[in-house]
């Protein structure tokens, strides 16, 4: 088959890639070019074996050799293909943006390295969605948990970023111990390795087994996902790594935890308790609104970006948990819209995310900053960068008809649906995550609106910032691939949402394409509840702005335009009479103090009057309340008991094969019995 | 399609005509003489007519600002029933009209920051952080109407409510009514949120926004500001109370329609300028307690429709 040799060549030509790349780390331009055209090359292989799966079906490939785990296979059916195809597009877009940004790198660190890595990353994310085999799932897993490890430490010599690695690396464990104990659960239940076994095997299992399996995989893909409470690796990772790989890990990475969540909640667990789906809610809920909180007071960009990532995650659980509820319900129809709902937000969110990291990079390039409260003035001084990252802050912040707004129309029509739920608490909780969702929403634009503002418009706040020079094109073309792609994916959705739902159908246990998209018309309902089309709304918005731009100016004339200083009160204005990015946040931080639990202080020099103050000290602080409360608990009682254990560590050899022997003999004895 | 256009015009035509019978009354509640109704208009002429002056320090984003914001209002209007129940609701429903004033909020509140002057920053500040409850506020109550009627297109709402008397009416209705009364007040610049006649620094929100805007760009700030309060108040009539509105384009019915709707429209007219003249402005930071008693409204609203 056709399929087969592109996967194939899918797998061998990124480690190909990667081990050219790490032999030619001396030459340092050659290795880049030669790393990232194989990682384009290879997300191109990506994206055909996506399309071939969604014109012919599923497909199923095995290692040609056998293990003790059974045989290594991997399988594809559509859901799997579409989180491959958004990976591939995203990485796609990533590497050609690569080639200009890698190479500031340049004999500051190993840029060859760099690019081994990154290809290995991406092969990782392909072999996680495409595996069946929960032993090759967990080397692959582990394989992408590790390569991104080694990317986030990638500029090692930075303060801080080692640490946030290595804290990365303990919370990504963390999530694949309870990950590795709920496939070992199930393994215990079916017999076999293979993913495909599962479903079968859940359906024998009792229902505690089964909501144990359920809950330990959604802390396990939970964390990779970043949910709260277990989201603080993520704002510290994330900006950490080089920017091209921060659009990789918010963008897609976390994707492959949400896309194991629907394979396990719709696919291996099979029967759902209406619990499961409002769990999955409430998570969703509080990742999204604490996400976006935390996401408007922060003036780093790129942590800005990662905790609008921690919002966005629990936007889609959102649809997912709304979803869960449908089906445990036995409302397919409606399953397969919010499950539809959820796709649309991964896709776009992977569109948006990947498309403002790279513009935080050019940034951060441009700039040697990533402060906000530094920058300012930068869409005049790079005007392509701007505009383009004013298309993705627009889709974040849900501006019809870009693919953010498409996404979370459809998950607002999934929840107006749920008037069909008998049970009424239900839908009185998915009522009050309909209100979480619209504060997420209101929240965010004002986050991404400060995040534009205060970072490309009015006066730099620092010389690197006026200084600021637009960045090499190839950066510029990956940039431009993502911002088209948030435009078309609005308003040409409704050619995209018949794909989505040869994803969701088969897990949902029913087909709404024919019903949701009629012509260009999206109809997201059962009976004639709502409907809009996002290419109509993009004709009117032309046509309107047209008719806008020329009656204005026929009335009246056409008028100069005089340029002149802002209006200043009679003080010249400077970078510091500017509003700051604290300062626009500050009235939302004062309201949720709650949230935020702020910290402030305020110090003035005395002098013999009150009303003459030489010297004043103003500190704000946020208190990092998950890491005081939940975190700094955690790890004092890892640390006691480790201390506490350490009683048996006596350092002599002695003792230690004393202990081998004792546990051998016990070995021994159990296993006779 | 084309009633739909009609529509959209009237609005966009009678949006300074509503603004001048608001501040009419005002001047009227106040025991003042006041300006013609039609001041609004002479207002937005001579504005058309004169250069604008942007700042050294803007980018391109005030300059395509108050395109993008007539824009927007213009697209709303579309999208909204007026004197008749037909709109362009199949091609966005209330969600889109809610982001699309959104859309709006989002490139005001960029031009006020654009220019780099603290008045704009601190309007663009207050403005978002104002919406962050209002947004969601609207949304839900306008939620309730779309579960009472059974529909999320907004001529829809109007056509199934207004043709089933008095059957759909439940207290849901009230409860969603008030907080989007609220919202309106607050989404408009108008008191106890914002002050709309006021150049003061501590009280203003909308007007610091668009402090640096002249000329034509302003003409067209202004005008889009104004037709999007005569939205807000249509939507209200359309929406809560949409007895009387035209289901048909007979000349009984549309003679019924207009009748109606200048009668709600100058009873809400009326009823902001009274709560115009008899409060005064919130503290910025008493605000939250006002919008989040709004927003508690809306959400009872629909779970009370769920359980009564």
């Amino acid at each position: 088959m056709f399929v087969d040799q592109l996967f194939l060549a899918l797998i061998v030509l990124p480690f190909a890639g990667a081990i050219l790349a790490a032999t030619l780390n001396g030459h340092a331009k050659t290795s880049v070019r030669i790393a990232f055209t194989v990682s384009s090359l290879s997300s191109l292989l990506g994206l055909a074996v996506a399309f071939l799966i969604f014109l012919d079906g599923e497909m199923r490939w095995e290692l040609p050799f056998s293990s003790p785990f059974g045989p290594l296979s991997f399988y594809l059916d559509t859901l799997a293909a579409f989180f491959l195809g958004t990976i591939s597009v995203v990485t796609f877009a990533v590497s050609v943006y690569s080639f200009g940004y890698a190479n500031h790198y340049e004999g500051k660190y190993p840029v060859g390295l760099l690019g081994a890595m990154f290809n290995i990353f991406f092969s990782s994310m392909v072999m996680v969605v495409s595996s069946s085999n929960a032993i090759l799932f967990l080397i692959m897993w582990e394989t992408m948990s590790l390569s991104s490890f080694f990317l986030v430490i990638f500029e090692h010599r930075q303060e801080g970023t080692v640490g946030s690695g290595l804290f990365y690396l303990i919370m990504t464990h963390i999530g694949t111990a309870a990950i590795g104990m709920g496939l070992l659960l199930m393994y215990v239940n079916s017999g076999s390795f293979d993913l495909s076994s599962f479903p079968g095997a859940a359906q024998g299992m009792s229902d505690v087994l089964r909501s144990a399996v359920f809950l330990l995989w959604l802390v396990g893909f939970g964390a990779k996902a970043g949910i709260v409470p277990l989201h603080v690796w993520l704002p510290m990772a994330h900006p950490a790594a080089p920017s091209n790989v921060s659009a990789l890990m918010s963008a897609v990475m976390v994707k492959t935890a949400i896309y194991m969540l629907i394979r396990c909640c719709f696919g291996l667990l099979g029967v759902q308790d209406t619990w499961w789906g409002i769990t999955v809610l409430a998570i969703g809920c509080v990742s999204a609104l604490l996400g976006v909180m935390y996401a408007l007071i922060e003036s780093d960009i790129k942590r800005m970006l990662a905790f609008s990532t921690v919002e966005n995650v629990g936007i889609m659980l959102i649809a997912l948990g709304v979803a869960m509820v449908f089906g445990s319900y036995g409302l397919k129809e409606l399953a397969g819209l919010a499950l539809i709902a959820c796709l649309m937000h991964v896709l776009s969110h992977a569109l948006f995310k990947s498309l403002l990291f790279m513009g935080a990079g050019s940034v951060l390039l441009a700039t040697h900053t990533k402060d906000m409260e530094r920058l300012g003035g930068l869409a005049k001084r790079m005007p392509y960068t701007g505009a383009m990252f004013l298309i993705g802050a627009l889709s974040a912040s849900a501006i019809p008809p870009l693919s953010g707004f498409i996404s979370e129309w459809l998950i607002f029509q999934a929840m107006l649906q749920s008037f069909s739920i008998p049970d009424a608490m239900v839908k009185i909780l998915i009522t009050v995550a309909l209100g979480t969702l619209a504060i997420t929403g209101a929240l965010a634009a004002a986050a991404f609106l400060k995040v534009f503002g205060i970072t490309f418009l009015a006066r730099p706040r620092s010389r690197d910032a006026d200084e600021a020079r637009e960045v090499p094109k190839s950066m510029l073309l990956g940039m431009g691939l993502m911002a088209a792609l948030c435009v078309l994916a609005g308003a040409l959705s409704f050619a995209i949402l018949p794909g989505l739902d040869q994803v969701s159908a088969p897990l949902a246990g029913a087909s709404i394409a024919d019903s949701l998209v009629n012509g260009i018309e999206i109809v997201p309902t059962v009976g004639e509840f709502s409907q809009a089309s996002p290419p109509l709304i993009a004709v009117i918005i032309l046509a309107v702005m047209g008719l806008v731009l020329t009656l204005s100016q026929a009335y009246g004339g056409r008028r100069k335009v005089v340029r002149a200083d802002t209006w200043d009160c009679g003080t010249p204005l400077t970078a510091r009479t500017e509003y700051s990015g604290r300062g626009f946040s500050n009235p939302i931080n004062r309201m949720f103090s709650w949230v935020y639990r702020p910290i402030r202080t305020f110090r003035a020099t005395r002098s013999p009057s009150p009303y003459i103050r030489t010297e004043m000290r103003y500190t704000s602080t946020t208190q990092p309340v998950f890491e005081k409360y939940l975190y700094g608990p955690t790890e004092a009682g890892v640390r006691w008991a480790a201390k506490k254990i350490s009683v048996i560590q006596t350092g002599s050899i002695q003792t230690y094969l004393g202990y081998i022997f004792v546990v051998l003999v016990l070995l021994l004895v159990a296993l006779r019995l | 399609m084309l009633t739909s256009m009609v529509q959209a015009l009237l609005v966009l035509a009678l949006s300074p005509l509503f603004t001048g019978l608001i501040r009419r009354s005002k001047a009227y509640f106040q025991g003042r003489q006041g300006a013609s109704v039609l001041q609004p208009y002479r207002d937005l002429a001579k504005l058309f007519r004169k250069d604008s002056v942007l700042s050294h320090d803007a980018s391109w984003i005030m300059t395509i600002t108050p395109y993008v914001c007539m824009t927007a209002v213009i697209a709303a209007a579309l999208m909204v029933p007026f004197i008749t129940d037909s709109s362009l609701g199949f091609v966005g429903d209330l969600i889109v009209v809610v982001y699309l004033f959104g859309t709006m909020r989002f490139f005001m509140a960029l031009a006020g920051l654009d220019a780099g002057s603290s008045f704009g920053g601190m309007g663009s500040s207050r403005e978002m952080t104002v919406s962050a409850i209002v947004e969601p506020t609207i949304l839900l109550s306008i939620f309730t109407m779309a579960l009472i009627s059974g529909t999320t297109d907004l001529s829809g709402i109007s056509r199934n409510l207004a043709t089933s008397g008095l059957d759909l009416v439940r207290p849901a209705l009230f409860l969603a009514l008030a907080a989007f009364f609220i919202s309106t007040l607050a989404e408009n610049a108008r008191v106890p949120v914002d002050n709309p006649s006021t150049h003061l620094e501590l009280t203003m929100i909308h007007e610091a926004m668009v402090l640096e805007h002249s000329g034509k760009h302003l003409a067209l700030m202004e005008w889009s500001s104004m037709t999007k309060l005569l939205l807000y108040a249509v939507i209200m009539a359309n929406v809560f109370l949409p007895w009387g509105i035209a289901t048909d384009l007979t000349a009984i019915g549309l003679a019924t329609g207009i009748v109606a709707m200048s009668l709600k429209l100058l009873l809400f007219g009326l009823a902001i300028a009274l709560v115009e003249s008899s409060m005064a402005k919130l503290r910025l930071f008493r605000l939250p307690n006002l919008l989040t008693v709004s927003f508690s409204l809306s959400l009872l609203a629909v779970i009370s429709y769920y359980i009564l």
